[in-house]
C-alpha cells in the first residue's frame, strides 16, 4: 500500500481516452432503438466498465494492497445485495401474493 | 528529526503507517458513501418498476446531450485530478496547482451546466410541487420521477460543490509548497473522493436520461 508505484502518466490518458469513447458510445447508442432490453443492457454495461476503469487506474486500486480490494468491493458487494435483495421481493411478488401486490396502482 | 519524521503524527509507528491507516480509513468512508447513494439507486429501480412508463416518458424530458456533456466533463476533471495526484507524487509543485485549478474548474464547469437544466426544469413546470405539469395519465409518477431526479443529481452536487471545497483548500497549500512525494496524502484521499463522484454520476446519467428512451 504504501510502497505503491507512480502510474505513469500514459496509463492515464489511455484510461482518460477510453472513458471518453464509452461516454460518446453510450449517448451515439442511446439515439437508436435496439430493443429496449438491448439498450439498457449496453448502458448499465457501458457505466459498469466505466465505473471500473476508474476505480482500478484512477484510484489505484489496481496497484493497492488485498486489503484495499477488500473494502473497495464490500462497498459494492453490499449494493449487490441490497438491490438485488429488494428487487426480489419486488419482481416476485405478484407472482407468490397478487393481493399484496397492489402497490403498483396509481400513487397518492 | 528527518524530513520524513516531520510528518508522522506520535500515534504512529513510522509514516508508511500513517499513510495506509488514511488511506484505508477513506476507503472505509467512501463504502458508506457507496451505501448512501445505494439506497437512492436501490428505490430509484423499484419505482421505475412499478411506473415503467411514466419513468421512460418523464426521463426523455431529460436533455441527453447535455447529460453526455457533462459526463465529459466530469471525466476530464477526473482526469486532471488523476494528473495532480501524479504531479504531487513526482514532487512537481507547479503542475500540482494548475492541475488542481483546473479541476476546480471543470466541477464548476460541470455544476453550470447543471444549474442550466434545473434552470429549465423549473421554467417547464418539472419540479415537483403545486406547480407540476405533465400528460395528465402519467402526472403522478412523473413528478415521483422528477423526485428523484432532483434528490439523486442534487445530492451528487452538494457532494461536488463539497470537492471543489477540498480542491480550493488544497491548491492553497499545494502553492504554499506543503506536500512533496513523501507526504502527500490529502491530495490523494481528495483525489478518492473526486473519482467516487465521479463515479457515481457516470452511473446517474445512464439510469435517469438514457434508460427511458427506448421500453
Amino acid at each position: 500500500m504504501s510502497s505503491k508505484p507512480v502510474v505513469p502518466v500514459s496509463t492515464y490518458a489511455v484510461v482518460f481516452t477510453l472513458l471518453l469513447a464509452l461516454t460518446a458510445l453510450t449517448t451515439a447508442v442511446s439515439f437508436f432503438d435496439l430493443g429496449g432490453g438491448l439498450n439498457n443492457m449496453a448502458a448499465i454495461t457501458i457505466a459498469v466498465c466505466k465505473a471500473l476503469l476508474v476505480i482500478l487506474y484512477f484510484m489505484h486500486v489496481r496497484y493497492s494492497d488485498k486489503l484495499t480490494w477488500v473494502f473497495a468491493a464490500a462497498g459494492f458487494f453490499w449494493l449487490l445485495i441490497l438491490i438485488g435483495g429488494t428487487m426480489d421481493d419486488v419482481l416476485t411478488r405478484p407472482l407468490l401474493s397478487p393481493e399484496t401486490a397492489s402497490t403498483q396502482s396509481e400513487p397518492r | 528529526m528527518s524530513k520524513v519524521e516531520v510528518f508522522r503524527q506520535h500515534h504512529f509507528v513510522d509514516v508508511d503507517q500513517q499513510h495506509d491507516a488514511s488511506w484505508l480509513g477513506m476507503w472505509v468512508f467512501l463504502t458508506t458513501e457507496v451505501m448512501f447513494f445505494g439506497g437512492m439507486f436501490a428505490c430509484y429501480f423499484v419505482y421505475r418498476h412499478w411506473y415503467l412508463q411514466a419513468f421512460a416518458s418523464a426521463s426523455n424530458q431529460l436533455d441527453v446531450v447535455l447529460g453526455g456533456i457533462n459526463t465529459a466533463v466530469l471525466i476530464c476533471s477526473s482526469f486532471t485530478m488523476a494528473l495532480a495526484v501524479h504531479s504531487a507524487e513526482t514532487g512537481r509543485r507547479k503542475p500540482l496547482v494548475v492541475f488542481l485549478l483546473l479541476t476546480i474548474v471543470l466541477g464548476l464547469v460541470f455544476l453550470g451546466i447543471k444549474f442550466y437544466e434545473y434552470h429549465t426544469k423549473f421554467v417547464e413546470h418539472l419540479v415537483p410541487g403545486s406547480s407540476f405539469r405533465f400528460e395528465e395519465s402519467l402526472a403522478r409518477p412523473a413528478e415521483i420521477f422528477f423526485s428523484f431526479y432532483f434528490a439523486m443529481t442534487g445530492m451528487h452536487a452538494v457532494h461536488m460543490i463539497i470537492g471543489v471545497g477540498l480542491l480550493t483548500a488544497l491548491s492553497f497549500r499545494a502553492r504554499q509548497d506543503r506536500f512533496s512525494p513523501i507526504y502527500h496524502t490529502p491530495v490523494e484521499l481528495t483525489g478518492l473522493y473526486w473519482h467516487f463522484v465521479d463515479i457515481v454520476w457516470i452511473f446517474l446519467f445512464p439510469l435517469l436520461y438514457l434508460l427511458g428512451r427506448h421500453l
